[in-house]
């Protein structure tokens, strides 16, 4: 019958991108379940640094890092923590909007911002933007590697020893459940050390090999590296999760569509065939 | 039994190790250290080498690093690796196999190839691969 043939191709059209979203659920769930192993597995690091850290802000070292001192900001650093593939729901948009707000109310304040982006989407979107943005890595895969973005942390922190930022911050989002992601921008330079807590605070210090400068310099190049790092591999889980949902409810969506459609469908065809019936039985009363 | 001291080693990617040992042995810059329970607070840099954890005389835990952060509380060894693994992972043929490439890029002074990551690279691999021989040993 030529009833709603249109109706039909659209019905088989939405279909298909039904197996397509569910393909991709299920793959993205799978992932991550990984994904959030992962991240796991780096929590021990990143703690161990970040005691250390408050270790050292509890001793009385007698030299202090460039690191860890205040100064007038004029200018300030930006590590963006983006996805490589989109169909991951508003995460990134969600994360870009607020660095956005941040970068205007650093703006009133005639303070410059430059980024360093990593991931597709944020290039993608910085580029068209304006923004001065200083390096940039892409392509991680699902499993990056630390060495992956050394040189993207070393162009800030380089920057930020000659005086060029005055302070660095990494924008990431953050891993609440799988249904939730928050958004987050995070100070990392000069590093914060809030948690002192004075009955600790001793009036003794490490002893340093060969020197305090050195090993604080490689100490906290390893800190900043490392929270970058951790920034990464939640974001990674982020989006597994953000997109297992958005594919999720792409699903359930096209199904819905699929329903209505087929009541259409159904109701046009029964239209027809009353109608084809109602003409018959008119044409026979006829003769 | 002897006083033992909390050892943590932790690379970026994964936790390697944590428990109780007696003596800890790390290659710093300067040296070997060895660490036992009550040392004063110590903060260095390791080269690439052999973390040996020695958790009482008759078992000995070697790890293989490639260089990272040591800390020393007096009760707590923390050793920040850069890449860490146990020993028996290292994988043989790959490290003579990096060797190789190291000492050939090293010999090959005509190009301008370069010198310094050679060096590094050749540093570690003889690093795992004795850390693979002295595990076999104790074996």
């Amino acid at each position: 019958m030529a009833v709603g043939k249109e109706i039909r191709v659209k019905i088989a059209s939405i279909k298909n991108t039904q197996k397509i979203t569910r393909a991709m659920e299920k793959v993205a769930t799978s992932k991550m379940r990984k994904t959030q192993m992962r991240m796991q597995a780096t929590r021990p690091y990143s703690k161990k640094i970040a005691q250390i850290i408050r270790h050292l802000s509890h001793a009385k070292p007698e030299y202090t890092h460039s690191f860890m001192m205040n100064r007038p900001v004029k200018r300030v650093g930006v590590i963006i923590l983006s996805t490589d593939r989109g169909l991951c729901g508003g995460l990134n948009s969600n994360l870009f909007r607020q660095a956005l707000r941040q970068f205007l109310s650093w703006g009133k304040e005639n303070i410059e911002v430059q980024v360093s982006v990593i991931g597709q989407k944020g290039c993608s979107f910085f580029n068209g933007f304006g923004v001065k943005i200083v390096a940039q890595a892409t392509k991680l895969g699902n499993t990056p590697h630390l060495e992956d973005i050394i040189g993207v942390i070393k162009v800030m922190l380089d920057d930020y020893r000659e005086g060029k930022i005055d302070e660095l911050y990494v924008a990431y989002n953050e891993f609440v459940n799988t249904m939730t992601q928050r958004p987050k921008l995070e100070q990392l330079l000069p590093i914060k050390c809030n948690e002192l807590a004075p009955e600790l605070a001793g009036h003794w210090d490490y002893l340093y090999e060969p020197d305090a400068k050195e090993v604080l310099d490689d100490l906290l190049v390893r800190y900043v590296e490392s929270l970058v790092f951790q920034g990464l591999v939640e974001n990674n889980a982020c989006e597994e999760a953000a997109r297992m949902v958005a594919m999720k409810s792409a699903s359930d969506n096209a199904g819905k569509l699929i329903n209505e459609l087929q009541l259409i469908y159904n109701k046009a065809r029964q239209a027809a065939i009353t109608q084809e019936i109602s003409e018959i039985v008119g044409g026979a009363a006829a003769v | 039994m002897a006083m033992t001291i909390h050892v943590d080693i932790v690379s970026s990617e994964e936790k390697i190790f944590s428990g109780l040992a007696e003596l800890v042995v790390a290659p710093a810059t300067e040296g070997d250290v060895g660490i036992t329970a009550r040392h004063a607070p110590l903060l260095t840099r390791l080269k690439a080498g052999e973390v040996r954890v020695i958790i009482d005389n008759k078992q000995t835990l070697p790890f293989f690093i490639s260089g990272g952060i040591l800390e020393v509380q007096p009760h707590v060894v923390s050793v920040l690796a850069d890449r860490a693994v146990r020993a028996k992972d290292i994988d043989e043929a790959a490290a003579i196999e990096a060797r190789h490439r190291a000492e050939e890029t090293l010999n090959d002074r005509s190009g301008k190839l370069d010198y310094a990551k050679a060096q590094l690279e050749l540093i570690e691999a003889v690093a795992q691969l004795r850390t693979l021989d002295r595990w076999r040993k104790n074996r």
